[in-house]
């Protein structure tokens, strides 16, 4: 095995160009796993600890650009108001010593169903900057993920930002586990509302050979909120229309059974998990939308 | 290949590392020190807890050549860590010094004879140690999140100590003992 330390984004772009093979490194909580276990043995390492760039993040008008390796802990600490879904998420990786080294960029190059951040991303709205010596692309976050552990980066490219849509509403995130600390999920829910541009938008998480969005579910929703003027009368939403959402969002579902649960637990805890996290989201928008228009 | 970093205020070297060794192997194999303990290599028990750049982490999913040039402290420094903290004073501790820790003429039982950091002096007196398999871990964790939030409550120290489990005590003496320090530390200000 070969260790290759790139000090730059350059080096560690020309690093990739020559061995294809080699294995990126950021945190490490997903590569080291396999590497102890012995069920993984890359013939290069590639580590980008000693990428800068990597660990920074900028908040733009619309979006906030996001260092593939900035860790978990950041994201929970200096994101919130931003990203509220992808920092709920965050904080419900793992543990904190894991959330200090993992982030979003190692989510995304494992890709697994299970990865925490993608509902929220799918939720959200965002893409994915790759680049490799031949040049950079944006891959939108819906056509990031390809099968079970499977993305869409070339052998030569890096993930270098996660461009996130900045919350123009009320998000929220939502998992099933058996614990509070250190507990893969047994499925997750993401939810954003997006009242400039008067969507939703749902992310979940294992529940599906790749994560996925509800889209038949979120276009229910558009259009109900949009027929009863919800998103200007602030009102209640009905619970036909909620319970309906929630079916939609289980129907999304694809799942298998695993020892972390089986395929119609999945099911219905996605269903749970939409009307919840609906239910909160719209509580708050209700909310924010009475205090703008004043007591006046 | 060659790593080079600092131990516990002390530059080091470690030779023959393997490329995909953890910095966890080369702690305990390479520079004989086993304080960070070895219990499951996959981040889920955090008996390997140490600090990277002054950052909690599980030295099991830190790669040996990612730590070149970096700053590490183990369960074995954290005495002079604290004091290097309480009266700014940076000796570091040596290699020897580190290995021979317990071997002192140490008790056991009251910690007498050797030098503890408040933390560790806590987890003594609330008899928050049994195996003592997690304590490494757990002390590099607690002192760190003392250092970082003095005054914490049951919640935040749950949340600080939720990637360390211990298999004996039931953690509440662990409560005990990190509550017992934080008050300790209040009345030393
Ligand atoms: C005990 C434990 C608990 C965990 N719990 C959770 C959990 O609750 N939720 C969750 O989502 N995950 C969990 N994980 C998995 C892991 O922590 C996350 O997937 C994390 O986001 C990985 O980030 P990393 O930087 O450590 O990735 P690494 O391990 O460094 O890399 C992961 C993958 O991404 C690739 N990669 C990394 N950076 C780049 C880049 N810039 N460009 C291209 N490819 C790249 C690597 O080659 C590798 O294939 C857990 C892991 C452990 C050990
Ligand atoms: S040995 Fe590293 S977390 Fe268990
Ligand atoms: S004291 Fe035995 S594992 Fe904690």
């Amino acid at each position: 095995m070969d260790f290759l330390r790139p000090a730059s984004w350059e080096e560690a772009l020309a690093a990739k160009a020559e061995h294809p093979t080699a294995v990126p490194i950021a945190g490490g909580t997903d590569v080291m796993v396999e590497i102890n276990f012995d069920h993984r043995r890359p013939e290069y390492l590639l580590d980008l600890n000693r990428v800068g760039d990597l660990y920074e993040w900028e908040v733009g008008e619309d979006s906030v650009r996001l260092g593939a390796s900035v860790p978990y802990t950041t994201i929970m600490e200096r994101l919130r108001a931003e990203l509220p879904g992808l920092a709920l998420a965050s904080h419900t990786v793992a543990s904190p010593q894991i959330r200090n080294r993992g982030g979003v960029g190692g989510n995304l190059g494992t890709a697994s169903p299970a990865g925490d951040a993608h509902p929220a991303l799918l939720a959200a709205g965002a893409e994915v900057e790759v680049e490799s010596v031949r040049g950079s692309r944006r891959i939108p976050i819906d056509a990031f993920y390809t099968g079970v552990k499977r993305n869409a980066l070339a052998a030569d490219e890096l993930i270098k930002w996660v461009h996130i849509d900045r919350a123009d509403g009320p998000q929220q995130f939502s998992k099933v586990g058996t614990r509070n600390a250190m507990v893969i999920a047994v499925c997750a829910f993401g939810l954003a509302l997006h009242p400039s541009t008067r969507t939703v938008r749902t992310g979940i998480g294992s529940a599906a050979p790749t994560p996925v969005r509800a889209k038949a579910a979120e276009e229910f929703l558009n259009a109900a909120l949009e027929e009863g003027g919800f998103w200007d009368n602030g009102k209640i939403i009905t619970p036909s229309v909620a319970k309906r959402f929630a079916e939609l969002c289980s129907g999304a579902c694809n799942p298998i059974d695993d020892v972390r649960g089986t395929a119609s637990y999945r099911r219905h805890a996605v269903g749970v998990m939409a009307r919840r996290t609906l239910t909160w989201t719209w509580e708050s928008y209700r909310g924010t939308a009475a205090r703008s228009e004043g007591v006046a | 290949m060659r790593v080079n970093f600092t131990v516990n205020g002390r530059p080091q070297e470690a030779d023959d590392v393997w490329e995909g060794e953890s910095l966890l192997y080369v702690l305990r194999e390479r520079l004989g020190l086993p304080g960070s303990k070895n219990a499951c290599e996959q981040g889920e028990c955090g008996s390997c807890t140490v600090r990277l750049d002054g950052v909690p982490v599980c030295s099991c999913l830190v790669a040996a050549g990612q730590v070149e040039g970096r700053d590490v402290v183990t369960v074995e420094g954290l005495a002079d860590h604290a004091r290097q903290r309480s009266c700014g004073d940076a000796s570091g501790t040596s290699l020897d010094e580190a290995k021979g820790w317990q071997a002192r003429g140490t008790d056991s039982q009251t910690g007498e004879g050797a030098e503890l950091a408040p933390i560790q002096q806590a987890f003594i007196d609330a008899g928050a140690v049994q195996c003592g398999f997690c304590t490494p871990g757990l002390l590099v964790a607690a002192d760190e999140m003392l250092e970082r939030n003095p005054d914490p409550t049951d919640a935040d120290i749950r949340e600080a100590l939720s990637g360390n489990l211990c298999r004996c005590t039931g953690y509440e003496k662990i409560m005990d003992a990190v509550r017992l320090a934080a008050a300790r530390q209040q009345e030393a200000v």
